[in-house]
Parts: structure tokens; sequence; C-alpha cells
């Protein structure tokens, strides 16, 4: 068995977690503002609050995981994204706070919506840049970071960085339709649509600059008979795409977030096309920066045992508060 | 300005970790605390433990909320600042804390929303569950970071293969020679921490004879775990020193700031350490107590830091006067101890007025004894990162300095506004004391049927999705 490729996949796994799960209650912070009133306000984040620790768990899971099975990919990368990594840091710990404070606060409330607002955006842009950045490659030399401090501020990734502000706002909003009633839910509804456009905009702006920009990419996309197994993945999208007005338009609450998160997942599909069998583009593959097997392998037997039971208990949470988020609860 | 990587890294881990040890130490203990009042609530059946910890988990989920923002910079320093230490010790230290992850705060971060927003939601029961799997996750998590930290100290259970740590026993390396002693002091320092937070809020009550079932319920359990606590402390953090004599000699040398290799060593209550000219100052001690302490002879022979060279001694002020901090507030604690027992031998305790006030004093002192071990403990172990195989300087990211500098200053402003916030809106909470809350629950058992009514929307909805 090669453990280097099972650790990969369970990296990916957490990641794809991570992005659906946190990228919804990063959403609804992106969306906090814009909100019509500000009991809306408060559904939204009840929306969230008991969730929202889990959630942001399967980032430590990443930490962890790249850290024990690839030890060598988590030094180079995080020294080469110092910047954007210590960003989304703050901005987490911003928002996170603002849970626990927002609800106490009464004259500075204002302040806590701020920083949850805030904290969202940047943790949101952040994660762009370290997406584009993890595309557009790091300057490697013997596995030491080599480049710059800056190196990961290129156009690409600031783009990406919009692109995951808007994605994260769509991903939130299809949330809160499916959370919510009354006016907090017309409200998202109202939104759902201009962000899905903005989204798809993204995606092809994106689509196009990335194998016009690197290409090493381009040739992995559009080389015979790569092309034709790989022209699904925008038909999906559009597919999806096209889920999301459906639901929308027949009140089924839950569906544009479910088509939603498949949309997140094709994205990361055609990420994860265009770099493998990298880890550190453009030329350093997974098995270059693994752990030694023996540690590879205590991931994957400590995953084995313990990622069933986590997502089955993550499962019983997620039911227990399922349904739409009453007003009564959001007074907690 | 000449900036140096190294200091800016450590002093930039130190801070985060020292600010982020004050949450888990509160909430491990505090976790414990919930569960067996929730056991009494079910039970005893006695409205007085639902009361109690309606109140403390409204504190526990403040501070655990906390410890979770707080921890994501740790779990992502080790590749930002110290990558050398992660490729090297990568494969010890990266399973360790993927195990944490796993078997700890995944645990933790799902049920405390149930602990916290779950009383209307769910049967008693699975409520009483949710609290044991939190306080089970923040026991996992301090023993999955206590094997990984103690490996550092005590590193055993390992080979270097070309220069990288390589593990030929998990046992050796999760069970070395420090870890016992360094877990059950840990624990031990959060449940006393934890007891002392309840002891002085409780004591505070007290004092303005408000919510006094109570405070006095509260303040009678939290005494009980100090007088068993206190002095339990004392005697396992008197078995650590004597394991740290046997396997980090110069640490001991350093706390106990003996600069010559002595036989009856005095023990200095005061002094002023002088690193440039290798002696101190101002020295109050009493003789040959240290050689008891450490040996359990008047005579015995500890080791002097002269005996080291000076590039590999750790940094004596700092290590000195930490200790002695710790230490004396450990004896204090026994003080309180001690009175506290004479006053409920008179049946006083509840009542006498200055005692009361001793203990308010007492909130934050088990958090300044906890992050003063916690110096002695990991500068005590400097220069070296991973104890006699790889020092810090050579463990650091290829970053500049600048931007360690920066990111440093974005967490002292950062970290300095949370806990502003936090203690203006403990107090605040406090202040407003527990019968605020049971106005609020009544008020929402009363609303009960809004949740029924929206499930069944739910359910409706769900049905009109089958069609």
């Amino acid at each position: 068995m090669d453990f280097a490729i099972i650790c990969a996949g369970l990296l990916l796994f957490g990641l794809g977690m991570y992005v659906i799960l946190d990228g919804f209650d990063l959403g609804v912070g992106i969306l906090f503002p814009w909100a019509p009133t500000d009991d809306c306000r408060n559904v939204m984040m009840s929306s969230i609050a008991p969730v929202w620790d889990g959630n942001e768990t399967w980032l430590i899971y990443g930490g962890g995981l790249l850290f024990a099975a690839f030890p060598f990919a988590y030094s180079i990368i995080l020294s080469a994204l110092y910047l954007p990594i210590m960003l989304l840091i703050l901005a987490l710990i911003l928002r996170g706070v603002a849970f626990e404070f927002r609800l106490k606060a009464v004259k500075s409330r204002w302040l806590w919506d701020f920083s949850f607002t805030a904290g969202s955006i940047l943790a949101a842009f952040s994660q762009g840049l370290i997406l584009g950045a993890t595309i557009h490659g790091i300057k490697v030399e013997n596995l030491v970071f080599k480049g710059n401090f800056f190196d990961c501020i290129t156009p690409f990734s600031l783009t990406s960085g919009m692109a995951l502000v808007i994605g994260y706002g769509f991903l939130g909003a299809t949330w809160l339709v499916m959370k919510t009633q009354g006016i907090t839910r017309e409200w998202a509804k109202h939104i759902t649509k201009p962000l899905l456009f903005m989204v798809l905009l993204f995606l092809l702006l994106i689509s196009i600059n990335t194998p016009l920009e690197y290409p090493h990419i381009a040739k992995r996309w559009f080389s015979m008979p790569n092309f034709l197994y790989l022209c699904p993945v925008p038909l999906f999208v559009l597919i999806l795409a096209y889920g999301v007005f459906w639901g929308l338009d027949k009140n089924k609450d839950a569906v544009p977030f479910r088509a939603a998160i498949g949309i997140f997942l094709l994205g990361l599909v055609g990420v994860v096309i265009s770099i493998w069998p990298y880890m550190i583009m453009p030329n350093i593959t997974i098995w270059e920066v693994s752990a030694s097997v023996s540690s590879q392998k205590f991931v994957f037997w400590l995953l084995a045992f313990s990622l069933p039971i986590i997502l089955g208990y993550t499962f019983f949470v997620y039911k227990i508060f399922r349904g739409k988020v009453t007003k009564e609860e959001a007074f907690y | 300005m000449i900036l140096d990587l190294a200091i800016l890294s450590r002093v930039q881990f130190a801070f985060t970790i020292g600010f982020h040890i004050i949450w888990p130490t509160l909430t491990i203990g505090l976790g414990l605390f919930l569960f067996i009042l929730e056991s009494l609530w079910l039970t005893k059946k006695d409205p007085i433990y639902k009361e109690l910890y309606q109140f403390w988990v409204k504190i526990f989920a403040l501070a655990f909320g906390m410890g979770v923002v707080t921890g994501i910079p740790l779990s992502y320093q080790f590749g930002t600042n110290f990558s050398g230490l992660s490729e090297i010790a990568g494969a010890v230290l990266g399973p360790l804390l993927s195990v944490e992850v796993m078997t700890a705060f995944f645990l933790e971060a799902a049920f405390i929303g149930v602990m916290v927003f779950g009383w209307n939601r769910v049967p008693p029961l699975v409520h009483y569950l949710a609290t044991f799997f939190v306080m089970i996750g923040t026991h996992n998590s301090a023993f999955w970071i206590i094997a990984a930290n103690s490996w550092m100290q005590t590193p055993q259970g390992v080979e270097l293969v070309n220069g990288l740590f390589s593990v030929t026993s998990w046992f050796d390396v999760i069970f070395n020679p420090s870890f016992p002693y360094r877990l059950s002091h840990t624990l031990i320092a959060s449940y006393l921490t934890a007891s002392l937070v309840v002891l002085g809020i409780s004591a505070g009550y007290l004092l303005k004879k408000k919510q006094l079932a109570f405070a006095t319920k509260g303040f009678g359990i939290a005494f009980l775990f100090v007088a068993i606590l206190a002095p339990l402390q004392i005697f396992v953090g008197d078995l650590h020193g004597l394991e740290v004599k046997e396997y980090q000699p110069v640490k001991v040398a350093a706390m106990e700031g003996l600069w010559e290799t002595t036989q009856g060593a005095p023990l200095l209550l005061f002094a002023v350490p002088d690193v440039k000219e290798e002696t101190n100052h101002y020295v109050l001690k009493v003789p040959y107590l240290t050689s008891f302490i450490l040996t359990h002879d008047f005579k015995g022979e500890v080791q002097g830091l002269k005996d080291w060279p000076k590039d590999k001694r750790p940094p004596v002020t700092t290590v000195f006067y930490t200790f002695r901090v710790m230490v004396g507030l450990g004896f204090f604690f026994l003080l309180i101890v001690a009175l506290g027992v004479v006053l409920r031998l008179r049946q006083k305790l509840f009542e006498t007025r200055w005692f009361l006030r001793l203990c308010t004093l007492c909130v934050p002192l088990g958090f300044i004894a906890t992050i003063c071990g916690w110096i002695v403990a990991e500068v005590g172990r400097q220069p070296f990162v991973v104890y006699g195989f790889l020092e810090t300087k050579d463990a650091l990211s290829p970053v500049i300095p600048e931007a360690v500098l920066g990111s440093l200053i974005g967490f002292i402003v950062t970290y300095t506004l949370m806990f502003g916030a936090f203690l203006f809106y403990c107090f605040h909470f406090i202040k407003k004391g527990p019968s605020a809350l049971v106005e609020q629950a009544k008020d929402v058992d009363e609303t009960e049927w809004l949740h029924v009514a929206t499930h069944t929307t739910h359910l409706t909805q769900d049905r009109k999705g089958e069609n």
C-alpha cells in the first residue's frame, strides 16, 4: 500500500470538510452587515453558534495531518506562506471571540459585529491567498523555502482571495435559506442568485486564466484523452448551478445548500486535478515531502479508527440542531 | 535596530502559548467540576446543582472559546516559526499532535454546543453524556500534548536517521521519564486553579450576602477540592523535582540558583542571581535544605551550573524567580487550607470576612502559579528545544525577523483586547449573578412549545421535499 497517497487522500478529505463546514459559517459572517435587521443578525449568529467550534477543528485536523504525514511540506509551505497564514489565524481569532462576546455586549455590540465580519472576510481572503499561492508555486531548494516574504502575493492569488470571499458568501446564503425563516430567509433567497452568478464568473475567470498562465496545468487539462475525462467537471458545475435555482424557485430550502456544497467540491476536484501529484508546485511531489512510512502508517491507523467515530458524532450533533432556528434561540 | 529571529520566534511562541494555557487550565478543571455537578443533579435532584451548573457552564463556554481560538496559532507555529523542529522531530510530534486532534479537539468541539445550547433540545441523559465527553476531551488533550512536551524534555524511544528522528518505540516515546510527573502536576494544577476560581467567586457572593444558597454550596465544594489538592500538588511537585534532577540536572541548578557543585546545598529563599559573575547577591538561605529535598540527605551532592559550559545553561534569572513564585504560591494555598480547616472546625468558614476576602484574592493566583511552572519547565530546557539533541537556534524557520515582529505585534494587540473583553464580560456576568440566569431559563421553558412547533414545520418541509 502506498501510504503517501492514502494520507494525501485523508488530507484532501479534511480540506473538503473544512471548506464546506467552515465555509458556510465564514459565509454567514461575510454576509452579516448586509442583513436587513438586527433580529436577522441574531438569528444568523445562532444558526452557527453551536457548530462553528467543530467546523474550525477541521483546520486543525489539516494542520496536524500535514505535520504528521508530510512534515517537509508543512515546514516549507508554512514558512513560505507566513503572511497569509498569520492573517488567517488572527482573523479566525477576531471572529471566534465575536461569538463569545457579542451576545453579552450591550453598548459595544458594534465592535463585535465588526470583528465578526472583518474576521470572516479576512479569513476567507487569506485562505484564497493560500490557495492561489499554492497553485502558483513556491521557490524551494533542498526542501527549504528560498523565496521572499511577499512571493505569495500575486494578481492570481489576490483574485482567488476575492473569489473565496464571494464563494463563502454564496455558501453562507444557501445555509441561511435552509436554516432560517421569515425575512432572514427571504433576504437570503434574494441574494443567493447574484452571488451564484459572481461565483460562476470567478470560476470562469480562474479556469481561463490558470491554463494561460501555467502551461503545465494547461497540458494536464487539454491534452487527449484527459480532456474527455475532465470535461464533465465544468458540466456538473452548471447542472448544480441549475439545482440552486430550482431549489429557490420550488421552495425546497435544503436543495440550494446541497448544490452549493457540490459546486465547492467540484472546485476542489479541479484544483487537485491541476496539481496532483505535486504537493508544492511546480515540482515537489507528495512522496518527496513524506514522513517515514512508519509515521504515515501510524497516521493511517489512527484515522481509520477515529475518523468514523468523529463523523458519527458530528452527524449526531448536527441532527440535534437540525431544523430552522427559532427567534428564542437567538437570544442565547 | 537588529532583530534576532531566535529571540522573536521564542517570544512569540512563549506569548501565544502562555496566553493559551490560561484557558485549558481553567476548562480542564471546570469541565470536571461541571461533570460532578451534573452527576449530583441527576442523582440528588437538588435544583441547586443545576443552578450551579448553568452558571459555571457559561464561564466554561467563554473560556473554552478563548482556548479554541488561541490554540490554532500554536498548531501552525511549528511550521511558520520552527520548521527546523518540524522537519527533524516531525515523525514524533506530528503523530502525537494528530492523536490529540482526533481524540480530543473534535470531541470537545462537537459536544460543547450540546452542553451550552442543548438543555432544551436533548434528554437529560444525552446532555449528561455531552458533559462527560467534553470532560474526557479536555483530559485527552492534556494527555497527548503533555506526552509531546515531555518527550521534548526527556526524549527516548527514537533514533536519529540522517539527522531526523525516527520512532523505535511509541510506548517509550509516550511514557518517557518526565511524562507521568508532568501530566499529574499539570492536571492537579488545573483542578486546583479552577477550584480557586470557584472558591474566590463564591466568596465574593458570600461577602456581599448575595445568592447565599448558591454561593455556600459552591464555596463548600471548592474548599473541599482545594483542601485535598493543595497538599497533593506540593507532594507531586516534589516528586517531579526529583525526576528533573535525574534527567535535567542543569535545570535544577538554575531553579535553585546553585553555581558550584555543593554537598549540603542550601535552599535560597531569596537571591539576585548574577549571570556575569556567576554568583548570587542578597542571599537569604536555609542551610542544607536543597540537598535534603533533592537527595533526602543533608550532605547530599547537588550539581552546580558551572559544571556546564556557559552556552549550555538556561537563562538562570528567569528560571530562578519563576520557580520561587510557583513554589511560594503553592505554600500560600496550603496556608489557605490550614486557615480554612481551623475556621471550619469552629463552624465559621462561611462568615469570616477576612478569610473570604483572602479567598477572592486567590482567583488569579492559580493561573500565575501554572504559568510560572511552565516558564520554569520551558525556559529551563533552553538552549535546547529537544533536550540534549536539538538547540532552539537550529530549529527556526527561514523567515525574515521583521515578519515575526509584525505577527508578534498582531498577537499582542489582539490578545490584549480579547483579555480585556473577557474580564469585562466575566465581571459583568458575575455581578448579575446566577439569579439572572434562572429568570432567563424560565422564559425559555415557557416558549418550549415554539421548539415543538418549529420541529413540526421542519418535518412537514421534509415530507414536502420527499414528494
